[in-house]
């Protein structure tokens, strides 16, 4: 069971989205989030909803996975909704008791709001489900290199995501294993209460913690032996370069952009 | 064959372990002088605690000599410079296959010693192609090692370092951690290595099956050498070597045992050996 393990929540898939340069994946991502917030009538973030069931058609991702990614925001959108159809006031009233009232203003509000926040879970979640763990930290590591003028250590930071991401699932069966052999010896996990469910944690993680500062040592050693020296004068097998589809989907988003403003001058502002 | 690519001369290395108020020292390789030369299948034998991985640690540098020195093509790591120089002659392979595994993805692992180098990126991707194959495993280059089994991972391992282009291997218990069919696997790829790429192999193990397939055996105990030669030489010593806590390979010790012919190696010499003193009836 444990060797399924999959990082993050990368779908495998060849579709235009996946062939994305992840630089140019990570910066519009970015850009949209800002665009969404930009919007401000129905039009403009019905062109947005648009584009997004568009992005998500395009990654061919099936739809219950995306809805899946929705699935921890109910709370959140329930709650904002409600807050919103209450606390909002303005225009016709549909119903009226003791203190409270629900106006075409507050449920305008709510379901923009909540239309806003789904838009938003869908296209961040468009970028992990189309690009690896790898090829995201990569693309960090190259977007945030000119931050070298500054003495940040770029390459340091982005190696340290790599073997944290590479040594999540080795940890995960340590884990595994160093729970079964306590088992083994008559270590109660599941009952009591959580002060003494948290105790019995205790010979768990002191194992963990000197296997894992065991591998590091180890881990060390082995990057040494293969001339690892940090970042200077360093070479990469995979080599990012931009093609014609991150120019075409830069293109998309600057026409979505420019939609929405237009939108947002000439219809009736909700928010 | 006569070329060396390294060379012991009288090293001595001392481990300073810590108690808690005297430091204590612990003398893991006493006064090892030993040459191997290029295009040799040096094993190393020895039990647990015989110094045997400290061999190991010395021949690229990881541990310095603390008397005596190590000649790797004539190069003495004596700077930081230098040690990287020896380590893009020799490389390393270590036990544990987890932890030498840096990068998420088959491929990228491999690249990852090349890229160190500062490598073109096209010669990169050609030599980890290259590499990836001759250890059969290209058909796995874009799967995450945490799925592959250990024989797996560890010839992935053992890709890192051909793609690096060493000449010489040294592989510390590479074995020790998998299952039969894991250590048939590596076992077939080193010596592979060995013979279609002559690149100079040391194999460090306690498995007699393994050293048997060497050039040479170079059998260490408590910090010394004390018996080097052809397996078959080594291997007919029957008593010294349980002396030094290491058992024979069975074939080996079924014929020291009816008191037939020292030095048989595997089963198919034992059986005709068998069948030689039964009068040809097996």
């Amino acid at each position: 069971m444990i060797r399924e393990i999959t990082i993050g929540q990368y779908y495998p898939g060849k579709s235009v989205l996946h062939r994305l340069d992840p630089r140019m994946k990570l910066v519009l991502t970015f850009a949209l989030i800002v665009v969404i917030f930009l919007c401000k009538s129905f039009l403009s973030l019905g062109l947005i909803a648009l584009a997004t069931v568009g992005a998500a058609a395009l990654s061919k991702v099936p739809p219950k996975m995306i809805l899946k990614s929705l699935k921890p925001i109910v709370i959140i959108l329930i709650f904002t909704a409600i807050l919103n159809i209450f606390y909002t006031q303005g225009g016709k009233t549909y119903f009226e008791w003791w203190e409270i009232s629900i106006t075409e203003k507050g449920v305008n509000t709510a379901i923009f709001t909540m239309i806003r926040i789904v838009c938003l879970v869908v296209i961040s979640s468009l970028l992990t489900y189309t690009t690896t763990p790898t090829m995201l930290t990569d693309a960090i590591e190259r977007l945030l290199s000119p931050l070298k003028v500054f003495k940040i250590k770029v390459h340091t930071l982005a190696m340290m995501m790599t073997l944290a991401l590479r040594f999540i699932p080795t940890l995960i069966e340590e884990i595994d294993r160093i729970m079964n052999a306590q088992k083994a010896r008559g270590a109660d996990l599941e009952t009591g209460g959580i002060i003494q469910r948290a105790k019995a944690l205790v010979p768990i993680f002191i194992p963990l913690m000197v296997s894992s500062f065991r591998r590091a040592y180890e881990l060390a050693f082995a990057m040494t032996c293969r001339c690892y020296t940090g970042g200077e004068g360093r070479t990469r097998m995979k080599q990012m370069k931009l093609a014609g589809r991150d120019f075409a989907a830069l293109f998309v988003c600057v026409a979505l952009t420019a939609g929405v403003i237009v939108l947002n001058i000439f219809f009736e502002a909700v928010i | 064959m006569s070329e060396k690519i390294i060379e012991f001369k009288n090293v001595t290395f001392v481990y300073e372990a810590e108690e808690e108020d005297s430091v204590e020292k612990i003398p893991a390789v006493k006064d090892v002088s030993l040459t191997i030369n290029k295009g040799e299948f040096v094993a190393v034998l020895g039990h647990n605690g015989s110094g045997k991985s400290t061999l190991a640690k010395l021949c690229n540098a990881i541990y310095e000599p603390t008397e005596g020195t190590v000649e790797v093509k004539g190069i003495v790591a004596d700077t930081e410079e230098k040690a990287d120089e020896i380590r893009r002659i020799v490389g390393m392979v270590f036990q544990n296959p987890d932890n030498q595994i840096v990068a998420t993805i088959v491929e990228d692992d491999v690249a990852f010693g090349p890229e160190n180098l500062g490598i073109e990126p096209a010669e990169i991707r050609r030599r980890v192609d290259d590499a990836l194959k001759s250890v059969n495993m290209y058909d796995f280059r874009h799967r995450e090692p945490h799925k592959l089994s250990g024989g797996q991972k560890q010839r992935v391992a053992i890709a890192g370092v051909i793609a690096m282009q060493t000449e010489c291997i040294v592989l510390d218990e590479p074995t020790a951690m998998l299952d039969p069919m894991g250590r048939d696997e590596v076992m077939q790829t080193v010596k592979r290595l060995n013979e279609e790429m002559g690149i100079t192999v040391v194999l460090i193990t306690h498995f007699m099956d393994e050293a048997v397939q060497a050039d040479r055996v170079v059998v260490m105990d408590d910090g010394k050498i004390v018996m080097q030669g052809k397996p078959r030489e080594v291997f007919s010593q029957v008593e010294k070597l349980r002396a030094c806590g290491l058992d024979v390979p069975q074939s080996t010790e079924l014929c020291h045992v009816l008191g037939l012919k020292e030095g048989i190696l595997d089963v198919d010499e034992c059986v005709s050996e068998i069948s030689k003193v039964l009068g040809g009836a097996v």
